[in-house]
């Protein structure tokens, strides 16, 4: 029997082989993708054990982590509550996390690459250098301006956005979608009551979670002119060129006629560009998005940034909020050629044409900004957890070049004409040259219409400080005024207070 | 009889009874390697206390302590009643109690409460259960000893045992699921506060009878044959009881839902007649029986369901752990990650997060302790085992009935198989099968039972090397004696 015995003693050791050589391939091989797998609740045991760093604007912490003696050590506040929910995002326990706190996750955690060398420290101190500080664009006052502005608008309308940049740099000062939702009950640590919260916004008909001034499209309405007019302004056109307006337009495919918002609006048979933009002339901008044909303005549209799909705000060029794409829509026919009736009311911002708000703000931007847009962002600087170290600080760059510094100039002119003689007046700044456009944008048929407004302010030499689009949904009559008395709001407290750049 | 008057007129050499040999007792040695296997524990406790506490308490070295007085007596009691028995068996069986016993509180500790740390007594927690069950286990391992003084003896009642085997394994079965259902496997009998596996023993007693039966019958398994491609058959009839004895437990098992332990006691079955009988064909038939069994049972769990649902289940789940990650496949899939985390040195003793894990405190307890000491600790545990099951194989070799070699040799590979299933399980090798790992898992039922086939390797052992003559003229001829058929086996010494 020995001989089946010694056998039996060489098939042990071979399953004891494949247990080793199993284990080589987990605990070697694999480790690295196990040790970092989503559904390792060690990794969140850990990344809470480490005090998250701090999100900070104008020297006000708007995301905090405090020691508590639960299980996961630190617990994530914001003190700011609903005002900087859409800006920050939430880093909750379970959930997805959002925003900021999503983007620069691993270096609000201690974990990105650039804390290397706290890391190492930590080995030999064995401490827990706390993850390092995230300093944002945004000026408190700004924001402050917006959210309340926002929320106790004149209008009553409870949907909305606001968003501020500053023109020459890109750097976003305020933003604020509304309804906003109070983040913190989403990072509590106990996840069934985090859950049963996250719930209630996610069911919530007016959808406070989703992001309005970066996600949402929306017809933009007369906005949409400042596009058609630079295409115009290109294409032969000068500002005090004379275009063919009236009090009503039918396009040669369609029976269904354009007309003005109220009848003492451009009358006569031409107009002038200024004027036509200055009182929001339908006629003139339906009869000249027609004349310039659909390739023109949807490239013009282009150029000022619609259709980019792939736009990030949050560090330069280093990921952040996803930004909806704008788009112009169809303006053909079928058959590809051009179909006056869609050209005619896509050149009034009707029709399939989509705009998020900050779409709005960067079009604002690049007219008050000589022609360049320059890409936003809301990450200033990162800093280290020792709060001396900085480690990233934003240096602005030209996204995109939508008109030259002429067009731009000419822009510029029309607009200021708005809001000094036209339809944005709400947004007037004592000692600076502001300039807007309104939009008046259909909804659905049965639905109050859009309030838009997009402008910008200059200083009294002539710089720009601040670009803005605030838009209020369904707001019917009289909404795009008080969205320029919020925007003229809103660039005021950013004059006083510019934020980070 | 020529003039060379050997006494024992055995066809074994020495060469295959290395035991004879050696006739020093190596007792001391076993004592020594005890000592480091204690201090190896007091070490793991400290380490584990200075990651989980932040220091070390003053009285961290109490558990260990306690063990050291449990085992050293185990280790008192083979000094006068197995004096030659292997002296590697105490110390490794020692040290992976040890470890679990600490692993074991490393998960009270990490359970309670800062304040309920300085609290926690010796034998609080599962902790200091398990150190209980240990006291019980080694005791009950040092009875056997003492009862059971010549390995043979039990072969008088192997058909008691056989019997005891199969009603052990079916109680559960029988049981209404209230008594005996634990976690969806009917394996239980709960008895107040106590849960019991009856399993773990009938393991013991069905090997005893596989081992007397197979003895008595090895020579008509293994002759009288059909031969096929070179391969020797048995008869069909010569089979029967021992056919009926698994196709039982195996029926039984389907019906109390643990497959681990249905292949256990299959290979068990099948190792050990391989042994009796020399023949692959045994082998090779126990192998097809199983892979065929195994493959119809995923083809009837997928297209029947009923009994067989279960097993369709945890093969669909080890072909994609990560396929429903948080439900079905949750517990593979976080003790994978676990191993993972831990990588190739561990997070330390006490630095891991072992309440992660379902069920650390039994079937996952491998994965729990992985995550702390690595791959290399693993490594050495696995070598540890090794040892055991190889030391317990070396016993059978060495013993010079058959009947103690089917039984040692039957008891050590039963052992590194329930390792293999059980880590295999959890690392993903093989389909997950509720087992206990020997000597580590939380729970009385496992350890006693491991505890009792570690006495019965010692006996064996201590027969395999108890120089023939005898030492000091202490020649103790078993009470009663062996059955008379044993002695009909060709490798057998028969003492005068």
């Amino acid at each position: 029997m020995n001989a089946p015995l010694r056998r039996v003693g060489v098939v042990v050791i071979v399953m004891f082989g494949l247990l080793f050589a199993n284990l080589n391939w987990i605990q070697a091989y694999k480790a690295d993708e196990y040790r970092t797998s989503d559904y390792n609740g060690r990794v969140q045991v850990a990344e809470y054990k480490r005090k998250r760093g701090n999100i900070e604007a104008g020297g006000t912490a708007l995301a905090v982590s405090k020691e508590t003696d639960g299980e996961l050590t630190f617990q994530r506040s914001y003190p700011g509550g609903a005002k900087y929910a859409h800006v920050l995002g939430y880093k909750p326990v379970n959930l997805a996390d959002t925003g900021i706190e999503k983007s620069e996750n691993d270096f609000l955690a201690g974990t990105s690459d650039q804390l290397i060398a706290d890391r190492i420290k930590d080995m030999f101190t064995g401490d827990q250098t706390a993850g390092g500080n995230v300093l944002l664009t945004l000026s408190p006052r700004a924001q402050d301006a917006a959210y309340d502005q926002l929320r106790n608008n004149n209008v009553g309308v409870k949907k909305g956005a606001a968003i501020a940049i500053d023109p020459r740099t890109g750097a976003v000062q305020a933003l604020v979608s509304m309804p906003s939702f109070d983040p913190n009950p989403l990072v509590g640590h106990n996840s069934s009551e985090a859950a049963a919260a996250y719930n209630e916004l996610e069911q919530n008909a007016a959808r406070p979670l989703r992001n309005r001034a970066l996600a949402e499209v929306l017809p933009p309405g007369s906005t949409f002119k400042i596009v058609v007019a630079a295409a115009a302004l290109e294409n032969g056109i000068g500002k005090n060129t004379n275009i063919p307006a009236g009090p009503s337009y039918t396009p040669p495919t369609s029976g269904q006629s354009i007309t003005n918002a109220v009848p003492s609006i451009c009358p006569q048979s031409q107009v002038t560009l200024m004027k036509a933009v200055t009182d929001s002339c339908n006629t003139g901008f339906a009869k000249l998005g027609v004349q310039l044909g659909p390739d023109v303005i949807k490239e013009k549209a282009r150029q000022f940034g619609f259709e980019q799909e792939d736009l990030t705000v949050g560090r330069l060029g280093e990921g952040g909020h996803g930004v909806a794409a704008s788009r112009t829509g169809s303006m053909e026919n079928p058959d590809g050629g051009a179909d006056p009736a869609a050209l005619a009311q896509s050149s009034i911002g009707q029709r399939d044409v989509r705009m998020t708000p900050l779409e709005g703000a960067m079009i604002a931007a690049s007219v008050a900004n000589n022609g360049s847009q320059m890409r936003p962002y809301l990450v200033r600087q990162l800093l280290a957890p020792d709060r001396t170290t900085v480690y990233d600080t934003a240096k602005p760059r030209e996204l995109r070049r939508p008109v030259s510094s002429q067009v731009a100039a000419d822009l510029r002119d029309m607009m200021v004409s708005v809001v000094e003689n036209g339809t944005g007046r709400n947004a007037r700044i004592n000692g600076y040259t502001v300039g807007g456009k309104t939009g008046t944008a259909q909804s659905a048929p049965d639905r109050p219409d859009h309030g838009w407004f997009i402008g910008f302010a200059l200083d009294s030499d002539g710089n720009p400080v601040s670009a803005v689009c605030v838009v209020l949904e369904e707001a019917g009559s009289g909404g795009s005024a008080e969205a320029a008395r919020i925007a003229g709001q809103i660039m005021r407290a950013a004059i006083a207070d510019p934020g980070g750049r | 009889m020529t003039a060379a008057a050997t006494p024992v007129p055995s066809p074994a050499t020495a060469g295959e009874r290395p035991g004879a040999r050696l006739a020093r007792s190596r007792r001391n040695a076993e004592l020594s390697l005890l000592v480091l296997a204690m201090a190896l524990v007091a070490a793991y406790g400290a380490m584990v206390e200075a990651n989980v506490l932040d220091t070390v308490t003053p009285s961290f070295w109490v558990p260990a302590a306690a063990l050291s007085v449990v085992f050293l007596g185990m280790h008192l009691v083979i000094r006068f009643l197995a004096p030659f028995a292997d002296p590697a068996l105490l110390p490794a069986v020692a040290l992976l109690n040890g470890l679990g016993v600490g692993f074991l509180h490393r998960l009270d500790l990490a359970q309670a409460t800062p304040a309920e740390r300085a609290e926690l007594a010796t034998f609080a927690g599962i902790g200091g259960r398990q150190l209980a069950w240990t006291l019980v286990s080694v005791m009950l391992a040092a009875g056997l000893l003492a009862l059971m003084r010549d390995h043979r003896s039990v072969s008088r009642y192997a058909y008691t045992l056989g019997l005891a085997g199969i009603v052990l394994v079916m109680l559960p079965a029988v049981l209404p699921p209230s008594i005996s259902e634990i976690n969806g496997a009917k394996l239980w009998v709960r008895v107040g506060g106590f849960s019991i596996q009856p399993g773990e023993f009938a393991k013991l007693a069905l090997l005893v009878f596989f081992a007397y039966y197979l003895v008595r019958k090895r020579e008509v398994l293994s002759l009288a044959s059909h031969r096929v491609l070179g391969i020797d058959f048995p008869r069909g009839r010569d089979l029967g009881p021992v056919l009926v004895v698994w196709a039982i437990s195996l029926l039984v098992l389907v019906f109390e839902k643990d497959l681990g332990t249905s292949l256990l006691y299959f290979g068990m079955f099948v190792v050990t007649l391989y042994i009796a009988t020399e023949r692959v064909s045994w082998l090779l038939i126990g192998l097809v029986l199983f892979f065929g069994g195994a493959y119809l049972a995923y083809v009837l769990g997928e297209a029947v369901g009923g009994p067989f649902a279960n097993f369709y289940l945890r093969a669909e789940i080890w072909l994609d752990p990560f396929g429903d990650p948080y439900d079905k496949g949750y517990q593979l899939v976080q003790g994978l990650l676990a191993l993972g985390t831990g990588g190739m040195f561990g997070a330390g003793p006490g630095g891991g997060q072992p309440l992660l894990l379902p069920e650390v405190q039994n079937d996952f307890i491998f994965a729990g302790i992985g995550e702390e000491i690595g791959l290399f600790g693993l490594s050495a545990l696995l070598v540890i085992y090794l040892l055991i099951v190889e030391r317990g194989l070396r016993a059978a070799l060495a013993v010079r009935d058959s009947f103690g070699k089917l039984l040692a040799g039957g008891l050590a590979f039963t052992l590194g198989l329930q390792v293999f299933v059980i880590v295999g399980g959890i690392s993903g090798l093989i389909p997950l099968t509720g087992q206990t790992t020997p000597f580590l898992s939380a729970g009385g039922s496992s350890l006693m039972a491991n505890w009792l086939l570690i006495a019965v390797l010692l006996r064996v052992s201590d027969a395999g090397r108890r120089p023939v003559t005898g030492v000091g003229g202490k020649v103790t001829r078993p009470s009663g004696g062996p059955p008379e058929q044993l002695h009909g086996a060709p490798t057998e010494v028969i003492r005068p």
